[in-house]
C-alpha cells in the first residue's frame, strides 16, 4: 500500500486507483524504463556494428566483459520492465480480485523463468561451455 | 482493499473519441505487450540457440529469416520504435507538460511519423550491412 511520499493526497483518500497501492511501482517502471532505452541503443548498435551476426561472431561478443555484461543487464532489465508494464495492464482489465492476484503470480513466474533461462544460456557462452 | 466508492478505471476503449492521442495510448499497451511476450521469447530463443549446437541455431536463422519471421522482426522492430518514442512523451507528460490540446495531439502524431521512419531506417542499415 502506497501512502508514502510518492502518493498523492488525493491518491490517500480515495483508494489509490485500480490496483491500490503502487507510488513506488509506477517510479521502479520509470526508472526501469530509462534503463532500457540506454540498454537498448547499446543492444542495436552492437547488432549495427559486429561484422556478421553468424553464431561464431556473436558468441564471441558475448564471451567479452562488453557483450556479456550489458546483455545480461538488458535481460534483467527487459524482463523486469515487462513484467512491470503487464502488471498495470492487469490491474486495469481484471476486476475480479482473485484473478488479478493469479495473474500477478503467473506473470512474475513467467517472467522470472524466462530471464532465468536467457541469463543461464548467456553464462554457458560467456564462460566457455559453448 | 476495495474503496467504499470504486474509483474509475482506465482505459475505457468504448467511451474514448478516437483520435491521435487516444490511438498513441493504446498503442503503448498493445506494443509493450507484444514486445514483452513476442519480443522476450525472440531473445530467449536467440540466447539459448546461440549457446547450443550449430544444428539449433540453424533452426533459430530458418525461422528468423522466413518470411512470416521477418513479418514478426519487422513489426517487432516497429512495435519497439513506437513504445520507445510514446513512452519518451509519456515521461515529458509525467512531469506534467505537454497536455495542451494542439501540443499534445502533435506530438501523439510525431510517435507515429518517428516509429515509422526509425522502423525504416534500421531495416535499410540491417539489410545494407549484410
Amino acid at each position: 500500500m502506497s501512502t508514502g511520499k510518492s502518493s498523492t493526497p488525493l491518491g490517500k483518500v480515495r483508494g489509490l486507483g485500480s490496483a491500490h497501492e503502487g507510488g513506488n511501482h509506477w517510479l521502479a517502471e520509470r526508472f526501469g524504463a530509462v534503463a532500457l532505452l540506454l540498454l537498448s541503443a547499446w543492444l542495436l548498435a552492437s547488432l549495427l556494428m559486429l561484422p556478421d551476426l553468424d553464431q561464431r561472431t556473436l558468441a564471441e561478443y558475448l564471451r567479452s566483459p562488453m557483450g556479456a555484461v550489458p546483455m545480461a543487464l538488458f535481460v534483467i532489465t527487459a524482463f523486469m520492465h515487462g513484467l512491470d508494464g503487464l502488471k498495470v495492464v492487469v490491474d486495469d482489465y481484471v476486476h475480479h480480485e482473485g484473478n488479478r492476484i493469479a495473474l500477478h503470480f503467473i506473470l512474475t513466474m513467467a517472467a522470472i523463468g524466462g530471464a532465468a533461462l536467457a541469463l543461464f544460456a548467456l553464462a554457458k557462452i560467456a564462460f566457455g561451455a559453448a | 482493499m476495495t474503496p467504499k466508492h470504486p474509483r474509475p478505471l482506465s482505459p475505457h476503449l468504448t467511451i474514448w473519441k478516437w483520435g491521435p492521442h487516444m490511438l498513441v495510448s493504446i498503442l503503448h499497451r498493445i506494443t509493450g505487450g507484444a514486445l514483452t511476450v513476442a519480443g522476450l521469447a525472440i531473445l530467449v530463443w536467440w540466447l539459448v540457440a546461440l549457446s547450443g549446437d550449430a544444428a539449433g541455431h540453424a533452426r533459430f536463422v530458418a525461422a528468423a529469416t522466413h518470411p512470416l519471421g521477418m513479418l514478426v522482426l519487422v513489426g517487432l522492430t516497429w512495435a519497439f520504435w513506437q513504445h520507445l518514442f510514446s513512452g519518451l512523451r509519456h515521461l515529458v507528460l509525467d512531469i506534467g507538460a505537454g497536455y495542451e490540446l494542439k501540443v499534445n495531439r502533435f506530438w501523439a502524431v510525431m510517435t507515429i511519423a518517428a516509429s515509422l521512419f526509425f522502423t525504416a531506417l534500421s531495416w535499410a542499415m540491417f539489410m545494407g550491412m549484410l
